[in-house]
């Protein structure tokens, strides 16, 4: 139960391969951050500088207000919960839970009591006798959770630990995780998974590492709606964000664009400055804010190439005008499967439309806003 | 390379061929050694081991025993070869028809049973097949004593202990094999000890130096121990040890430790990095997660390696001849059977092979004990 404070952490490898660098973030207690990023964005390597099993090669990091950069894993008062899960494979779940008591040299009450305290939370206490190879994924994953509760740690640092179960299962961890991180408010918890769903349902805020920086902290929900840049608009929400190329037309509190294959002109809520006018810009509308219109103006038309029904909502692949550009999705509610082949217009309401000046949203123009560099996907 | 995982070779008529050819090759020589080592010393000289469950016709030499009567100038003797006593103990059950006789021992079975044939001092023989016999000589039995005869007789199989009770009872086996013991088990537990914990820092503690350690080990690998013998052993003098237990204790342990090193590495380094970050997260410090971690988790790589070092100290000559004193109190099992057995009954096959079986004996049951952990440790340490 404790805050955090990276400054200007950085990770070099042999000198001259740099991983991450200028990681300036604050974590207040009581927080469920989630690092998410694309693959070798580092979050993992992150995480595991703060465990203390990764040197911290410049930067400092504090956990309550100490720097504990050269403190051993041991002793900053964290708890890992590993992907593989890593339990002891020769001992019970007990023994599991109770090594690192044991390590510290606790009395063998306080361990019992601990034990079978964790082992209630997690409904692991018929289990406590059994060797982890005789449990399900979902019942190990639990057992190395209920290792880092014993220990009542300061931060739980969590490495995409759902990533090995199924999918049924992980939808139920999620939810437990969730429901013990509501059983200790106070507790200061780090996620990492590459999974959206897992960052937007559990992340009190998300931190998106990419292209060895952090692009853009913020909540679940900010990201989504006022994301700082074009790589974090396509990388959270699926399917990604369209990009569409445009132009302001007009300036002010809303911005009116004129899309390169769209028709009239269309209302963005993001505001822009006198000056603009006639700037090239990237707008970007995600899938599932488009609607079809047979309106003068519309954002986008195009011919149908493939269109995958789902019950729910209906989704609509359409023809690329060249094989590298982007692929441009619409997402819509109910079953359309009469569009396949036919040209589609298609729209969105003001407020759902992002604006985009060399990458950065108009919103955070002002902002140093981190530019990975790498593709989202 | 999509035809790789799953595809039956279609060599894998000779791969079984020579499985069981290799197999054969190995089981044949170790059956006939155990068949022998039941088997009655004249039997084995008599057949071969595979036509042992057969009756042997074996040639006996006995001297014609029986009453004596004087006729003319001939002595007459008649009696009953199976009742002689050199060739007594061996008839006590059955007595066999008789096949065949002689009157020399370089030809035992010249005439047929019945035959009368010519004495060389004018006398005549005789021998029935069913050990009659009459012998008639000029010379006097009383005062020359009886004459030779020999003959040829089928004697059944003849299966049992009494080289085992030779090789156990006498001859000072039972200190040669608690010598044996006395060197193999320290000679086995001390490089596991040692090799474990360089194992581990050779697998999961990082220092300056670590590549270079591991390329010497490998490399000591290659070093054939013949060459460290005299070296050694000036060493083990100068420093007091000289020859002794002690002595070889330290040789076995020197000369197994490259193996160790290497095999028990190499498994630890496969274990899952995960769970030894996480015994250092909760605090374990590296000894306890050799301990408590490491150590539980690598017994089949120990096993394997103890499997080998056992087998290896047991069945050694060489390095006891040299590191051991040469007084036949400190002898070990391959020393007593190499040297001693060979040089002085090095006629005897059943016994030296009723010796083999002794010997052989702890090393089996080490190993089919322990062989499930052979296979998968060595698969595990090499391999992964």
């Amino acid at each position: 139960m404790a805050n955090l404070k990276l400054k200007d952490v950085e990770k070099v490898y042999g000198g001259t391969v740099r991983v991450l660098s200028d990681i300036d973030l604050d974590i207040q207690q009581g927080e469920l951050v989630v690092f998410v990023g694309p693959s070798g964005c580092g979050k993992s390597t992150l995480l595991r500088m703060i465990a203390g099993l990764e040197k911290i090669t410049g930067g400092t990091l504090e956990i309550d207000g100490m720097v504990v950069n050269d403190v051993p894993p041991s002793e900053r008062g964290i708890a890992m919960v590993f992907q593989s899960y890593a339990l002891y494979p020769h001992m019970t779940v007990r023994d599991n839970m109770a090594f690192a008591l044991k390590i510290a040299g606790k009395s063998k009450d306080e361990i019992d009591q601990r034990v079978k305290a964790a082992a209630d939370k997690l409904q692991l206490t018929n289990f406590l006798d059994r060797l982890p190879k005789a449990l399900s994924g979902g019942q190990r994953q639990r057992v190395a959770i209920g290792r880092s509760i014993v220990r009542d740690p300061k931060v739980y640092l969590f490495d995409e630990p759902l990533s090995n179960l199924d999918a049924a299962l992980r939808v139920a961890t999620r939810i437990e995780i969730a429901q013990l991180k509501e059983q200790m408010p106070d507790s200061t918890m780090i996620y990492v998974t590459h999974d959206q769903v897992e960052a937007m349902t559990l992340a009190s805020r998300i931190v998106v590492l990419a292209g060895g920086g952090i692009a853009q902290v913020g909540a679940p929900l900010d990201l989504y709606e006022k994301p700082n840049s074009t790589f974090v608009a396509q990388f959270i929400g699926s399917p990604a964000m369209n990009l569409l190329d445009g132009e302001i037309v007009s300036t002010g509190q809303t911005t009116t664009l004129k899309l390169a294959k769209g028709g009239g002109t269309i209302q963005s809520h993001y505001p822009s400055q006198p000056g603009d006018e006639g700037a090239k810009v990237q707008v970007g509308i995600r899938p599932e804010d488009m609607s079809e219109t047979d309106g003068e103006n519309f954002a986008y038309h195009g011919t149908v190439e493939i269109t995958e029904a789902l019950g729910e909502v209906t989704l609509l692949y359409f023809k690329k005008d060249s094989p590298d550009s982007q692929q441009i999705i619409g997402k819509l509610s109910g079953i359309h499967q009469d569009l396949r082949g036919r040209d589609v217009k298609l729209t969105a309401s003001p407020e759902k439309v992002h604006v985009f000046l060399d990458g950065i949203s108009l919103h955070h123009r002002h902002e140093g806003v981190f530019l990975p560099g790498v593709q989202p996907h | 390379m999509d035809n790789i995982a799953g595809q039956k070779s279609s060599l894998s008529w000779a791969v079984n061929i020579t499985v069981v050819l290799l197999v054969l090759i190995w089981i044949i020589p170790t059956v006939g050694l155990l068949v022998s080592s039941f088997r009655d010393r004249d039997q084995i000289s008599a057949s071969a081991w595979w036509e042992s469950p057969f009756p042997v016709e074996q040639a006996f030499r006995a001297r014609a025993e029986g009453d004596v009567t004087q006729q003319g100038d001939l002595y007459v003797i008649t009696g009953n070869v199976y009742e002689a006593s050199e060739v007594a103990s061996s008839f006590t059950n059955s007595r066999p028809p008789i096949s065949a006789f002689g009157l020399t021992g370089r030809e035992p079975g010249q005439f047929q049973a019945g035959e009368e044939v010519e004495n060389r001092d004018g006398g005549t023989v005789i021998i029935n097949s069913d050990g009659t016999f009459t012998f008639s000589t000029e010379e006097d039995p009383e005062a020359e004593g009886f004459p030779r005869i020999y003959f040829l007789a089928e004697t059944p199989p003849d299966f049992d202990l009494q080289n085992y009770d030779t090789v156990l009872g006498g001859d000072g086996m039972g200190q040669a094999f608690i010598n044996t013991l006395t060197v193999t088990i320290p000679a086995t537990i001390i490089p596991i000890l040692i090799a474990a914990f360089a194992a581990y820092a050779l697998a999961w503690m990082d220092f300056p130096g670590r590549g270079l350690l591991i390329a010497a080990v490998v490399g000591l690998l290659v070093v054939p121990l013949q060459l460290a013998l005299v070296p050694l052993l000036k060493l083990h003098q100068q420093i007091g040890i000289g020859q002794s237990f002690l002595g070889i204790w330290l040789a076995h342990t020197g000369f197994g430790l490259p193996l160790a090193v290497y095999l028990l590495r190499n498994y630890m380094v496969g274990l899952p990095r995960d769970i030894i970050e996480s015994a250092k997260v909760d605090g374990a410090t590296d000894f306890q997660i050799f301990t408590r971690i490491i150590l539980p988790l690598s017994f089949p790589a120990l096993a394997s390696f103890a499997i080998f070092q056992f087998l290896w100290t047991w069945n050694d000559l060489l390095v006891a001849k040299v590191f051991l004193p040469s007084s036949d109190e400190s002898w070990v099992m391959t020393v007593r059977i190499a040297d001693d057995l060979l040089g002085s009954r090095g006629g005897d096959w059943g016994i030296l092979a009723a010796a083999a079986f002794v010997s052989i004996a702890v090393p089996l049951i080490v190993f089919f004990t322990m062989q499930r952990y052979l296979v998968r440790g060595l698969l595990a340490g090499s391999v992964k």
